[in-house]
């Protein structure tokens, strides 16, 4: 087995970029994730790759739009009110159908909030979050180790889909440090990219736009890429299970949350409950069809997040109300405790199965 | 055009003049009868004909009335959200530095929403080329007040005529951005005249030079007419700018060679 070395989420993130063949990086200055910024500040330019501090947050996922407009991968990072900044460049990153890479190491909100620890931007990260019909394939990274592996996914499914793709982190995660293994070989393979903007020696010019004004001709455009959201809902979720197996009660959680859920689910199974633990690793597309599949046979569900209930609303269309659903969340910065989300299990464990009703 | 010759033996000679540069493609533009993009648009399109350029050139095109500049012009071209053209192109440059790299914006797009980026890619030092077409107006969206509009000058948006304690006066980008330590090339000329459209020419040509040398940041300010929204007829728009834009923004090179001549 290969050593474990000790980093930071945040740092483990940017060496995994950095292994992901990322060419470009562009940031601007956000607690907690500025360690991200400062170690591609040191390594992006040691490797003699692109690495730019913009003057805003629009300017720097602007420069990520130019960046991936011109054939590379290109990433940039930042946290909740910035990300807010960004909305609009992500937005047109996916009318353009550029692939790129955004890391959201999510603070406390609404406003400038504070610097801790949240999940208040799974509406923003899943819905799409900037204007128009469109949405983002977003990873939700629970630990170091998956901080530094996911870019690989991340550049990966950016390249394949020519979509924008979002890393959904929190303070927590970015900043605190765990052993992990880092990846070793080749980065994911970059595919063709024959509409690149890279001069037009010998080809016909390429052009990269958003503005669609012929009759029919932006309908026709949402079209083919609601079919491509579409094949991404097919092919990608994935998700994490531990001991469904012969659960009773489920709990849903991602992110730091998750790492609190898997606490529970150990003192719950020594307290000789039937508890598992289902962590979506994509947010959208979300784990629809299988926590549907599991509730099937629950006494009951618990929702554990950093917010006031936002994947809660994917689990209310996932399951409707076949099974009872508890929630158990904080905001502005808390963190859920084990023993609230263990209180929550009992109450559930204690009620008699519920029926499910058929239509 | 062309040109009609009478040679030794008697017989006639029809010569081209003038050519439409291949940089250019043979698409009528959408632009309003007067308009000065159609200008820039050949200008430029010369100018990269003429340093051979063309084939190795990504351009930038802006929000507003030239965002559609990659139907008119024959290279690679991205739209950028509003104001941010200089952020693309710097991104771009940088990930292919031996391409030739142009962001082209208008009033609002640069001196108004885009001043940021403006001033941190001139400060950078970026080696792009940024094409400014300064005309005094919102155009596309209906001859709204631009950060650039002459002190009393009517538009949808200062209707008596605009108020500089209300609005502040004239923008002077070429002066502001004189002042960092980062710009090689800085430059206003005026769509005003023939030599004025061959000043125009030529500093296109010393900024697109200045960047294939690597020198730098290069910025050409080009006054230019919109005779809808100035709301006077094609000549008199562009008397407008001859007499009463200049009289605001004075044509002149402002820095060369990253020297101040100011």
């Amino acid at each position: 087995m290969a050593d474990r070395v000790l980093m930071t989420g945040n740092d483990a993130l940017g060496e995994g970029a950095i292994r992901a063949g990322c060419d470009a990086y562009f940031g601007y200055p956000i607690t907690p994730q500025n360690e991200l910024t400062a170690y591609m500040a040191v390594n992006m330019s040691r490797l003699g790759r692109v690495f730019i501090q913009a003057e805003s947050e629009l300017a720097a996922i602007n420069m990520v739009f130019g960046a991936a407009a011109a054939g590379k991968r290109a990433m940039t990072s930042s946290s909740s009110p910035g990300i807010s900044l960004k909305q609009e460049g992500i937005s047109f990153l996916a009318a353009a159908e550029l692939p790129a890479v955004i890391v959201n190491v999510q603070r406390g909100g609404p406003g400038l909030g504070n610097i801790a620890p949240a999940q208040g931007d799974y509406f923003q990260a899943t819905r799409g979050g900037g204007h128009g019909d469109y949405r983002t394939i977003v990873l939700a990274p629970d630990s170091a180790q998956e901080m530094h592996d996911l870019p690989f996914d991340a550049f990966a499914l950016a390249d394949r889909y020519r979509s924008p793709v979002m890393i959904l982190s929190d303070g927590r995660l970015g900043q605190m440090m765990e052993p992990l293994v880092l990846r070793e070989g080749p980065p994911p393979p970059v595919p063709p990219k024959p509409w690149a903007l890279t001069g037009a020696k010998g080809r016909p010019a390429n052009m990269i736009r958003s503005l669609i004004m012929e009759d029919g001709a932006l309908e026709r455009h949402n079209h083919n890429l609601q079919a491509k959201f579409k094949r991404i809902v097919k092919d990608l979720v994935r998700f994490e299970e531990r001991e469904t197996k012969d659960a009773e009660v489920l709990i849903v959680a991602y992110g730091t949350s998750a790492r609190i859920a898997k606490g529970a689910v150990i003192q719950a199974r020594a307290q000789g409950l039937k508890v598992g633990l289902l962590r979506p690793v994509t947010l959208w597309p979300y784990p629809q069809a299988r926590l549907r599949a599991l509730a099937a046979r629950l006494k009951g569900i618990v929702v554990v997040e950093m917010s006031a209930g936002q994947m809660l609303e994917d689990v209310r269309l996932a399951v409707s109300d076949s099974v009872p659903i508890a929630f158990v969340g904080r905001m502005g910065g808390g963190v859920p405790e084990e023993r609230a989300v263990l209180s929550a299990i009992r109450r559930l464990a204690k009620a008699p199965r519920q029926r499910t009703t058929g239509p | 055009m062309t040109d009609k010759h009478q040679t030794t033996t008697g017989a006639t000679v029809i010569r081209p003049l003038y050519r439409r540069p291949t940089a250019l493609k043979a698409t009528p533009t959408h632009y309003c009868p007067g308009c000065g993009h159609g200008t820039v648009h050949k200008l430029m399109a010369e100018v990269l004909d003429k340093l051979g350029i063309l084939e190795r050139t990504v351009g930038v095109a802006p929000v507003g009335c030239a965002v559609r500049a990659y139907y008119y012009l024959n290279c690679d071209i991205s739209e950028a959200a509003h104001g941010r053209a200089p952020a693309v192109a710097c991104a771009i440059k940088r990930c292919l530095p031996d391409r030739i790299v142009f962001s082209y914006q208008g009033d609002g797009d640069l001196a108004a929403i885009g001043m940021g980026e403006t001033i941190h890619a001139a400060n950078r030092g970026e080696n792009i080329t940024v094409v400014f077409v300064n005309n005094t107006v919102y155009g596309m969206t209906g001859g709204q007040m631009a950060p650039t509009t002459l002190t009393g000058q009517r538009t949808s948006t200062t209707p008596g005529g605009r108020d500089a304690v209300l609005t502040g006066g004239p923008l002077h980008i070429c002066e502001l951005l004189n002042a960092l330590d980062g710009p090689w090339h800085i430059e206003r000329v005026a769509l005003d005249s023939p030599a004025g459209v061959r000043r125009a020419r030529k500093a296109l040509t010393t900024a697109f030079q200045a960047q294939i040398d690597g020198k730098g940041y290069s910025l050409i300010e080009i006054l230019s007419p919109c005779p809808v929204h100035m709301h006077l007829a094609p000549v008199d728009a562009l008397r407008f700018v001859k007499e009463e834009m200049t009289a605001s923004y004075p044509v002149k090179i402002f820095r060369q060679e990253g020297k101040s001549l100011a």
